[in-house]
């Protein structure tokens, strides 16, 4: 199996099971959910990380890795931050 | 040195806690605990990354420190009431780091000092994928941003700190777009560069969501970020063919989000998470990692499962959202005439109504959250339950201006979750609801959804208030809502109009009530 091949299977089938699992999550926690998503899609940062702290890389690629690494630290740290302080507050009754 | 092998299973880890992350919250009671092996997936993720190869370490700290102190500011301070704003903007960081992660890895590959191996025909479409899906969701959650915030596409006087934002924001992208097109000599690439974003600049001082030839421009941007993409595809060297396609993707994402009304902000804020996390799966094929591709499709899933939720609620396609209009047609009712019968009433005259009352349901809206009314509407509800009443709140799906903005802001209030109910759990038994009392709503609540078909809101899914024996609306005038068109709900027998601002309004019920 190629890897295209092999990467377009994970990729569909990861697409299934987001619908499986998100159809189950209630109104109520819809914003939750989507500061929770927002942390996740705050992955970007491994590709950010692996360019910026490659060793003899062009300094614009590296420039651009950094701000990308900041970007998505925003997303993973303020995401699951504000995720958390959220359901803190539907937990306490 | 962990092998690759070593660094995939951690990944395969990761991305089993990511999933059982959103299975968790399917319940507020696990939901804690789903956040938090997210937060763990994603830290197992980072270091699993980071010990996988030899580190020059201080760009990594930059930019972590940085985005560590933004993201945890911006995340403890930020008030519930302008969460919208806050999702609205992290979308856009998600779809930037896409667009610099490609961008970088298309310079390692071809243009940086360390050619490094040249990318094979996968990874040059994933590269243009991620800037023009990147470009579109930075640029359009920007402007979601800007809206939710109202500084732009509005007429009125802005606060300095909007203007700062306003213009500063606009001058850069201008700034940036034509220093780049001079350093790169003006060729064509980088004049294309420059004229997209000197329009991107224009666009976002706009004093109006839609101007003639909107869709032109849209399809032209579309069109021609395409044809870069496929010339891009052809000469990956070419970096300045790269810039020029995120700077038409751009012109497009803000073309999308400014065209889209204030009564459709929680379908694009749901719309643009979900190209959040395609950017995020497209930048997984650049760098083929399959942490990012699944992580991206979760989070893709997640927010066109949203937008559908949202569509459906107000009835209407996506397309429609995207491309048509709401507003007035020319049927609509003479505001005067359908107004000639209401009754406006008093705190007293409301405390003798709800004296004994057995079943009350609160129908917020996105005006409880411009009050700030959301901690006086529980005490409200405490006082009439220690008082024998049951009550309850209704939530319509798009109340507020994102995907359960109203349960937020009433459990950062205290309220229960038990008691906040969806449309048709209250709509089935809305015959014996005693008091239905409407709060900052006025959309959702307007039965002409249910009784006229030439309505813009014709079809949409109410909470079927005016079936309850008596109706309080609270509300600071008899101004339409986003729809545009009046309320016969205002003016039916049941009806009582209770004018006032939110929190003042029943701050003064609440004592009327403790006096009788």
């Amino acid at each position: 199996m190629s890897d295209l091949v092999m990467l377009l299977t994970v990729f569909v089938l990861a697409i299934f099971v987001g619908f499986e699992v998100i159809t189950k999550v209630p109104p109520t926690l819809h914003t939750p959910l989507m500061s929770g998503s927002n942390a996740i899609s705050g992955i970007t940062i491994l590709g950010a990380l692996v360019l910026a702290g490659a060793l003899g890389e062009a300094p614009l690629a590296k420039i651009l890795a950094t701000v990308a690494v900041a970007f998505a630290t925003i997303n993973v740290v303020g995401g699951f931050l504000v995720t958390h302080r959220m359901l803190m507050m539907f937990k306490r009754k | 040195m962990l092998s690759p092998n070593v660094v995939n299973l951690i990944y395969l880890v990761a991305a089993v806690l990511f999933i059982l992350d959103l299975k968790w919250m399917s319940h507020p009671r696990t939901a804690v605990r789903g956040n938090l092996v997210g937060a763990v997936g994603m830290a197992l993720a980072i270091g699993a990354t980071l010990l996988s190869q030899q580190q020059e370490w201080s760009y990594i700290l930059v930019g972590v420190t940085v985005g560590s102190v933004i993201g945890a500011v911006a995340a403890l301070k930020v008030k519930m009431t302008s969460m919208p704003e806050m999702v609205g903007l992290f979308n856009g960081f998600g779809g930037g780091a896409s667009i610099l992660v490609a961008g970088a890895a298309l310079i390692a590959a071809y243009s940086g000092l360390a050619h490094g191996e040249a990318m094979n025909l996968q990874e040059k479409i994933a590269t243009v994928a991620s800037g023009i899906i990147g470009s579109v969701t930075f640029f359009g959650s920007y402007v979601a941003f800007g809206k939710l915030a109202e500084f732009l596409a509005v007429t009125w006087k802005l606060h300095p700190w909007q203007k700062a934002v306003k213009y500063g924001f606009s001058l850069a992208v201008a700034a940036g777009g034509v220093w780049y097109g001079y350093g790169a000599g003006f060729d064509r690439w980088a004049i294309v560069t420059a004229v997209s974003a000197v329009i991107i600049a224009a666009l976002l001082l706009a004093k109006q969501d839609r101007f003639p030839g909107m869709d032109a421009l849209k399809g032209l941007s579309a069109v021609v970020s395409v044809g870069l993409g496929v010339l891009l595809v052809m000469n990956p060297e070419s970096m300045d063919l790269f810039w020029a396609l995120v700077a038409t993707g751009g012109v497009l994402g803000v073309l999308l989000t400014l065209s889209i009304g204030g009564a459709d902000m929680p379908v694009v804020i749901a719309l643009l998470n979900s190209y959040s996390g395609l950017a995020a799966a497209a930048t997984g094929f650049v760098i083929n990692n399959t942490a990012l591709i699944i992580s991206g499709s979760l989070v893709g899933a997640s927010g066109v499962i949203l937008t559908q939720i949202m569509c459906k609620a107000m009835n209407r396609s996506l397309t429609n959202v995207l491309f048509g209009t709401m507003g007035p047609t020319s049927e609509t009712p003479d505001a005067d005439e359908v107004y000639r019968t209401v009754k406006s009433t008093s705190a007293e005259e409301l405390a003798m109504i709800l004296d004994g009352v057995q079943r009350v349901v609160i129908v917020p809206g996105y005006g409880m959250a411009v009050a700030q009314a959301q901690h006086a509407v529980r005490d409200l509800a405490n006082l009439l339950e220690s008082r024998g009443a049951t009550v309850e709140f209704a939530i319509h799906p798009v109340a507020g201006r994102m995907p359960g903005h109203m349960n937020v802001l009433l459990a950062e209030a205290d309220v229960p979750y038990a008691k906040l109910k969806e449309m048709d759990e209250v709509n089935s038994t809305m015959e014996q609801v005693d008091v239905a009392i409407v709060i900052g709503a006025n959309d959702v609540v307007n039965p002409v959804a249910r009784t006229d078909p030439g309505s813009p809101i014709a079809g949409m899914p109410i909470i079927d208030v005016d079936r309850a024996r008596t109706v309080v609306v609270i509300k600071r005038s008899l101004s339409p809502g986003f729809a545009g068109i009046p309320n016969p709900l205002f003016a039916a027998d049941n009806t009582l109009m209770y004018f006032g601002d939110g929190k003042k309004a029943i701050t003064e019920l609440i004592a009327a009530l403790k006096e009788s």
